[in-house]
């Protein structure tokens, strides 16, 4: 679908965008960890959080020399970074347990609702985007297109709230917080298997997934007008393709391209969007101990969550960037291309 | 982008008027061609955009005049009555017709926090719009116009803050604001630390577009004109190149506003945003919200709705003010 990943430029401006690109990922990454360092190193005094009240000034100076608190900062930074990178990101100040511990506890629960959200954008998005496309004129469609601009300029925190107070409140269908029945699998709790699990899914999932499946309809349904319209699509009639044919063969397969670049580009936004949707429903996720995280300036969770959200946004944008290489030829030169074409 | 080229090449703010600059005319003859203006046709034209202007105009009014024109001092303790607490709108059974929309659980009438909450939405919207311009505007002039390296790593920080979501980027800075202020100041601070957070998060918006057209304006004949008599960059930057660039930034300030407004919201609402004492719409859907189970709807239901209607009608204008100016539409 993407085309050979060496074009007639050759794999030298290939390796050349890449490893540009990875310097810039890096970057991000030091730049990163250098905020969440500093977060450590100037919100108080590691010493007098050790030691008690009767400690003599050298007594201090001995410990804090142990540390290795007066080495010049690019070391403690160096030293920072190494201990990150072994997953060592220090203990909670306000639950008193080691992050790293907190985070695999948290995990499986932001994973699980972001995939689900996902899918739901996907599997919902797209055949709306296509029969509305198909069908402009339709009343169908009609309704569709005024919902999805509802959906879309809708704050995520209020769509959540709506939600609850239909069906939650009103209704009694759903359960309005938490992530019901688990079921351990040692080094994953999942809600999957339990039947109020599912259902406590449900309302957070369409909620975080809300914004991307509006998203991903009207960019289906743009793109399906525009190859409708063009001529390998006329030619394709014209051979005496059945309309099935045309539509899900010719047509849905050249829209699919930059769906599939966006759908990439909003797993980040799903990531910070779940902050907002996992306190709405009070979700036992990673966005949810971040948000009490700030609430209680407990900097070792803050810290750490910074660093991951670094990660995880520098390889999805990595990831992104290699996938539009492949897609858009007119990205393989770094010089203005507008030029050629208008 | 395209309409910003397309006004840089003909010279001209696409006002319309023919005017390089519509405020250097006379007041009245200024307002006379206004009305005349293509602008102006385009907005009397459509019902829903007059719509949104009439809604933005009285919401923005009440809002600032709430002192005056809510019906209850609800942050005055002395005329709270506990008894009132959590009364329904007054067109339910229980409801009391002073207290049109209800009342919440320290007796305060709804609508009255509704007004007095909107004012610090608009407060921190207009003063982290205004801040991201300053910042954007600036930012983006002395990339396009000196270029280079300057350039480079401005637009390098661009793209790489562009790659996150700006309700992440503030809610990230707005958390290490709190990480680095003793706690105690954080609610006196925090109304600094939440407009500052929002313009750092949407100045990028701005720096670019002004950046695109300074660089086609920097070429100009008029540009060259003032280097060749010997006037200082800075000043040909604001007094050359600015007011011929701003014309794309009033559209982005627009769209700037309602986003700033949501992400206030939203940062109210995950409760790191404005202190309770000073509630937002974001704070008061926040505390609304614990009284949505038990069934007391109207708390979170109302200051909701009321974000809803401002965000939609400031956004019909910036969408309005983007057809109208671009000449590609017309």
């Amino acid at each position: 679908m993407f085309g050979p990943l060496f074009y007639a430029d050759g794999p030298i401006t290939m390796i050349a965008f890449v490893i540009r690109r990875l310097i810039q990922a890096l970057i991000v990454i030091l730049a990163v960890g250098f905020i969440s360092f500093s977060m450590f190193t100037y919100a108080g005094d590691p010493v007098s959080n050790m030691v008690g009240q009767d400690t003599t000034i050298e007594e201090r100076k001995v410990i804090s020399e142990k540390l290795g608190l007066n080495d010049p900062f690019y070391v403690q930074y160096a030293r920072y970074l190494g201990r990150v990178a072994r997953g060592e990101f220090g203990t909670s100040f306000r639950l008193g347990v080691s992050v790293l511990e907190l985070f695999k506890e948290r995990l499986p629960a932001t994973l699980e609702l972001s995939a689900i959200a996902a899918l739901f954008a996907l599997l919902c998005g797209v055949p709306l985007g296509v029969y509305t496309g198909l069908h402009r004129e339709g009343w169908i469609s009609r309704l569709v297109l005024t919902l999805s601009l509802v959906g879309i300029s809708l704050p995520t925190f209020l769509i959540g709230i709506l939600l609850i107070f239909v069906f939650a409140v009103n209704l009694g269908m759903l359960p309005a917080f938490g992530r019901g029945g688990v079921v351990n699998l040692g080094f994953w709790s999942t809600g999957l298997l339990t039947g109020s699990g599912l259902r406590s899914l449900i309302l957070p999932a369409v909620t975080l997934g809300m914004f991307q499946m509006t998203l991903i309809l009207r960019l289906v349904r743009s793109e399906m007008l525009e190859v409708l319209r063009t001529d390998y699509i006329k030619f394709a009639r014209a051979r005496g393709l059945s309309n099935r044919a045309v539509h899900f063969r010719h047509a849905l397969k050249n829209t699919l391209v930059p769906v599939i670049t966006i759908t990439g580009m909003q797993i980040g936004g799903i990531i910070a969007f779940s902050i907002i949707t996992e306190t709405v429903f009070q979700w036992p996720g990673m966005g949810l101990l971040f948000i009490q995280a700030i609430q209680f300036v407990d900097i070792p969770v803050m810290s750490a969550y910074l660093m991951l959200v670094a990660l995880f946004f520098v390889v999805i944008n990595l990831i992104v960037d290699l996938l539009y290489y492949g897609v858009d030829p007119r990205l393989r030169f770094d010089r203005p291309v507008a030029m050629g074409n208008g | 982008m395209g309409w910003t080229h397309a006004c840089a090449l003909t010279g001209r703010l696409p006002w319309g008027t023919g005017d390089r600059m519509p405020w250097t005319g006379q007041a009245a003859d200024a307002l006379r061609r206004a009305f005349h203006s293509d602008i102006f046709f385009s907005f009397r034209r459509s019902p829903t955009v007059v719509m949104a202007a009439v809604v933005s105009v009285v919401y923005i009014a009440a809002s600032m005049l709430a002192p005056w024109v809510a019906p209850h001092q609800v942050f005055d303790v002395k005329t709270l009555n506990l008894m009132d607490a959590l009364t329904p709108p007054s067109w339910h059974p229980d409801g009391q017709i002073t207290y049109l929309l209800g009342t919440d659980d320290q007796g305060r009438d709804v609508l009255s926090t509704i007004l007095f909450g909107s004012q610090i939405s608009l407060l921190v919207g207009f003063a982290s719009t205004l801040l991201a311009m300053v910042i954007g505007v600036g930012l983006g002039l002395v990339s396009g116009y000196v270029g280079g390296r300057v350039d480079a790593v401005i637009m390098r920080i661009a793209d790489i803050q562009l790659s996150f979501p700006a309700i992440l980027i503030a809610l990230l800075i707005d958390g290490l604001a709190r990480g680095v202020f003793p706690r105690k100041m954080h609610d006196e601070m925090a109304l600094y630390v939440l407009i500052f957070s929002i313009a750092l998060a949407r100045w990028v918006q701005f720096a670019r577009t002004v950046r695109s057209s300074t660089m086609v304006e920097k070429n100009k004949e008029y540009i060259k004109a003032a280097r060749v008599i010997g006037r200082h960059p800075v000043a040909i930057m604001f007094q050359h190149v600015l007011p011929n660039v701003m014309g794309p930034v009033l559209v982005i300030a627009t769209i700037s506003l309602a986003v700033a407004i949501l992400i206030e919201a939203t940062l109210s609402f995950l409760g790191v945003g404005v202190p309770a004492t000073q509630p937002s719409l974001g704070t008061l859907v926040r505390v609304g919200q614990n009284f949505l189970l038990s069934g007391e709807w109207w708390m979170t239901i109302f200051p909701g709705l009321a974000l809803i209607v401002l965000i939609l009608s400031i956004n019909l204008l910036g969408d309005w003010l983007r057809d109208a100016l671009n000449p590609k539409l017309r």
